[in-house]
């Protein structure tokens, strides 16, 4: 063989990855964020949702903490609302459907960096459905659970009472699906996505905060979005 | 039945013990993490196993572990053969410039025991594991960086990903056309002589095939 028109190539390629790699780490949240803008009319008019998978694309990843998702309809589903209350309630999806109805636009922020821009959501204000079970004055929190059985979610009751804090109903005007919640969820429109618990069954009005599935798995019990988690996303 | 003996005259050891088995447990675990990431990270099929916190355990586990078997496999007087295949892909001679440079398809090139196109995947999945492993690490272990680098090694990580799946699925196909050689890496290690001169003449003019 002859080695004087050897090449060592393969380290090259190992070292250029790992500069590029480097590079990636350091500015590639600037190219995600352009990418994703670029990609977010695609997506939207895609209705494979194929695009979305790309990486940046903007599309939700769906996450569940147990083995299957917890499937239940419009009709079967109820609510519980208890705790320190006055009066404590089973509520069915026909008592919000009585409810004076609210409607907003918010970007939906993840904690692990995804953002999916502009979603509508529509429900009912949590600070109505408290005022119609009457909070005692000892209650200092909201404690809400998933009938997924492990899900739990907590909000001081100062969040909790926040204009764009929502018993949703619907997600971009449709109904929700099982994957995004439904068929009702919170959503806590300044906080991260974890904090938007899927799945409600439960409001319980608590003395103190309890921390939440994910909590007590080291995320920040204020989530507000650019100002906890150590990370600095654009306000939602 | 008498089984036939790997015969010096005939045939050639390509892939010694060592390799055989830092291959194979290389191949799990890249099947384990393809598997959790697509549970992690398509819609549909995150819908389907949910357990994120358990997929995702595993995932870290199974990454954090991939860079061990060909570390611990190249030590020691078990690893020469692996440490001398390294070297080999490290090295391109002009053979394999005019070879990458026709597809693969230009006849009569002495090329050595590893083509241009198998000595490029070795180095970019060499690459590539490293570089998951510094991303895979920053999304993990995020609170030391600074805000942007999670969303950085989570963009590196997702792209590197698609490209690791598309460079491991084109090796398994590449590799399942060529029964002598993957039937070589599934079974005792050896090639036939005829199929080396073939493939790989400049392999056989090295003289003491020690590896």
């Amino acid at each position: 063989m002859d080695a004087a028109h050897d090449t060592a190539i393969g380290r090259r390629v190992v070292l250029g990855m790992l500069a590029l790699g480097g590079a990636g780490i350091v500015w590639g949240s600037r190219v995600a964020d352009g990418l994703s803008r670029l990609l977010a009319p695609i997506t939207a008019a895609d209705r494979t949702g194929i695009t979305a998978l790309f990486p940046a694309a903007g599309g939700f990843r769906i996450y569940s903490v147990t083995g299957s998702l917890p499937r239940r309809t419009r009709d079967e589903w109820s609510m519980v609302v208890d705790g320190l209350v006055d009066r404590p309630a089973t509520v069915r999806f026909t008592d919000l459907a009585a409810m004076p109805q609210r409607r907003v636009v918010r970007d939906f922020q993840c904690v692990t960096g995804w953002r999916v821009r502009q979603v509508a959501w529509s429900g009912v204000r949590l600070s109505d459905v408290l005022d119609a079970a009457g909070v005692q004055d000892a209650a200092k929190a909201v404690r809400l659970e998933s009938f997924d059985g492990v899900y739990t979610e907590s909000l001081t009751l100062d969040q909790a009472r926040l204009d764009d804090v929502f018993v949703a109903t619907a997600m971009r005007d449709k109904p929700i699906s099982t994957a995004h919640g439904g068929p009702v969820r919170i959503f806590v429109g300044p906080m991260y996505g974890y904090k938007s618990l899927k799945w409600l069954s439960r409001i319980e009005l608590t003395p103190d905060v309890i921390p939440g599935y994910w909590e007590r798995r080291g995320y920040d019990i204020d989530a507000f979005v650019g100002k906890s988690n150590a990370r600095d996303d654009d306000p939602t | 039945m008498t089984t036939t003996r790997p015969d010096a005259a005939s045939r050639i050891l390509r892939f010694d013990r060592t390799e055989r088995w830092v291959h194979w447990t290389q191949a799990l675990l890249f099947l384990v993490l393809f598997v959790t990431a697509a549970a992690l990270y398509i819609p549909a099929v995150s819908e389907l196993v949910g357990r994120r916190e358990l997929m995702r355990t595993v995932h870290v586990v199974a990454g954090v572990v991939l860079p061990l078997p060909v570390t611990l496999g190249a030590l020691g007087r078990r690893g020469r053969a692996l440490r001398s295949d390294l070297g080999r892909a490290d090295r391109f001679t002009p053979h394999d410039w005019a070879w990458l440079r026709s597809f693969g398809r230009a006849r009569g090139l002495r090329i050595g025991k590893f083509n241009a196109g198998q000595k490029l995947n070795a180095s970019f999945t060499g690459g590539a594991i490293l570089v998951m492993l510094a991303t895979g690490a920053v999304m993990r272990w995020y609170e030391p960086f600074p805000l942007a680098w999670r969303t950085g090694a989570t963009f590196v990580h997702d792209v590197l990903a698609a490209a690791l799946f598309v460079t491991v699925a084109g090796h398994v196909l590449l590799a399942s056309r060529d029964a002598e050689s993957y039937g070589a890496m599934k079974g005792d290690g050896f090639v036939s002589r005829a199929w080396a001169a073939r493939h790989a003449p400049a392999w056989l003019d090295e003289g003491d095939p020690d590896s």
